[in-house]
């Protein structure tokens, strides 16, 4: 009695996310017919036939994994440095309130700020290396982390702090045992926001520069002219993004407490 | 209690200048200093940190120049019809995920993903379609902006009260009846935020273009600036930038009236 509905809905369920991958094939396809009858020009878009060719070409010859494991270790510097500057820089923040009142909105001023514009600035100070990279992913990824941080503090829940002074704890004790841990999930909220702007940063940056990993191929195939290679790293970027976010999501659900 | 407390606070006169006042002047004070400092030392390669004067004389050099403003105009005008393009046409397909549960389902997860992938990997694709003039530099900050307008338009659609959508239907209006008199009012949070945030990454997507493959704007501007090494331009070229950025973020908000709705 209960299988046809249960069936019918995950038939239902399942319907949006065909038609949506449906419409995308159809694009694809819409898209090699008009190139393959001359109605678009394959010197400014190339048929998909040839970017699903490309693939295997950008992988064995282009060094592809190496250079994603070059993009994947800046990210990685950079949000190791960010949670231990950004998370270290709200905790003081919330610490010391007058330091809070006023540098708050300055923080929330350059979390709007067009850091990526500096990168000329970096390659003169870092010069032309994985530094520049790294540091600009860095710098602008620093304020969200910090706001977070200062915002999961200031929102724990005044019973569970009031619970901490009637256990007579000392300030260290009250910020491990209640404030930290409550904090948790949107400091880790702030963490992959800071995350999404590193790996922004740096594929950007390394495209700009022309070093490094992802973002330098894509710039190397392009002035090379090889279209098809071009789209096809730019389909690996996208690919490397969304299971990069997808990866974080899961690991911000699992920290997040359920209900 | 309370009638003690007033007159022990009228009493005794409110500082002039507050603690937190004093504190932001000092943090100020301590980084020129340091600055200053550093670029008197020798420690660093000579004109990476040029001193506060040299900066303070190439701000006012870049003031005073036509040739700054020109440049300026190039690049709000790309920014303002990258914003237009961008904005209009996610607020349009935002209203349409957000008011169809089925069309969401089956296309705000690539829009969602697609989202914060770093957008200027799609200029060699948009030089080979529009050109390396400006119009390369408008569709890199259009498809920057468009993302998080749509994003945040279809997610405060789905927030509106149900009660004003039965009101609207109540009264019979038709489909853009409904979107001007229901459905933008009632999100005008959202589709402002979405609009500031969109204006930060048409800003940022524009910019970046120019510094990439351009001959005017200012992005150009850096780049020729970092190729000669006029140190002192490049800072005060990015001061001007981020006040600019910082400022037309903040009149956004003040426009659309965030602080009235954050107020009520």
């Amino acid at each position: 009695m209960t299988a046809a509905p249960t069936k019918c809905s995950t038939l239902n369920g399942l319907a949006p996310a065909a038609v949506g991958f449906g419409s995308l094939v159809a694009f694809f396809i819409a898209a090699e017919i008009l190139i393959q009858f001359g109605v678009l020009n394959r010197f400014i878009v190339p048929p998909p036939s040839e970017i699903i060719g490309s693939f295997y070409r950008i992988i064995t010859e282009e060094h592809v994994f190496s250079r994603f494991l070059l993009t994947a270790g800046e990210c990685l510097t950079a949000g190791v440095m960010l949670t231990v500057f950004g998370v270290t820089g709200g905790v003081l923040m919330h610490r010391f309130r007058l330091l809070q009142q006023a540098c708050e909105t300055w923080v929330a001023a350059l979390a709007s700020a067009p850091f990526v514009l500096m990168y000329p600035l970096f390659l003169v100070i870092f010069g032309r290396n994985a530094w520049t990279i790294i540091m600009m992913g860095f710098v602008a990824a620093l304020p969200p982390v910090i706001l977070k941080t200062i915002e999961g503090l200031s929102g724990t829940r005044k019973v569970l702090v009031n619970v901490g002074r009637s256990f007579n704890l000392s300030t260290t004790q009250q910020f491990w045992k209640i404030l930290f841990p409550a904090a948790l999930p949107t400091i880790f909220v702030g963490i992959r926001l800071g995350l999404i702007f590193a790996l922004i940063n740096i594929v950007g940056t390394e495209f700009l520069i022309n070093f490094g990993g992802l973002g330098q191929l894509i710039e190397d195939l392009a002035e090379r002219y090889d279209l098809a290679g071009t789209y096809a790293a730019i389909c690996f970027v996208i690919l490397v993004s969304v299971l990069f976010f997808m990866a974080l999501e899961k690991a911000e659900r699992w920290l997040r407490p359920v209900g | 209690m309370a009638e003690t407390g007033r007159l022990t606070s009228a009493g005794s006169p409110a500082p002039l200048v507050g603690p937190v006042t004093l504190l932001r002047v000092a943090i100020i004070l301590g980084a020129l200093a340091i600055w200053e400092l550093l670029a008197h030392s020798g420690w660093l390669y000579r004109d990476v940190v040029p001193s506060l004067l040299a900066i303070g004389r190439a701000l006012y050099a870049l003031l005073t120049s036509g040739d700054y403003y020109f440049n300026l105009g190039v690049t709000v005008g790309e920014i303002g019809l990258a914003l237009a393009i961008g904005a209009l046409s996610g607020v349009a397909i935002g209203l349409l995920l957000g008011a169809n549960r089925f069309l969401s389902k089956a296309y705000e997860p690539y829009l969602y993903y697609l989202g914060p992938t770093p957008k200027i990997i799609f200029f060699p694709v948009m030089i080979m379609w529009f050109g390396v003039g400006v119009e390369s530099k408008i569709a890199i900050g259009a498809l920057s902006c468009f993302f998080p307008v749509v994003l945040s338009v279809a997610a405060g659609m789905r927030a509106i009260d149900k009660v004003l959508v039965r009101v609207g239907k109540s009264f019979r209006a038709d489909p853009w009846q409904m979107a001007v008199k229901i459905y933008l009012p009632a999100m005008r949070h959202p589709v402002i935020n979405g609009v500031r945030l969109g204006l930060g990454f048409a800003l940022i997507g524009t910019l970046l273009a120019e510094t990439k493959l351009s001959n005017k704007g200012i992005g150009f501007l850096i780049i020729q600036a970092y190729s000669i090494f006029d140190m002192p331009r490049m800072y005060a070229m990015l001061i001007v930038l981020f006040v600019l950025a910082i400022g037309a973020n903040a009149l956004v908000g003040r426009l659309g009236g965030l602080d009235s709705i954050k107020r009520s």
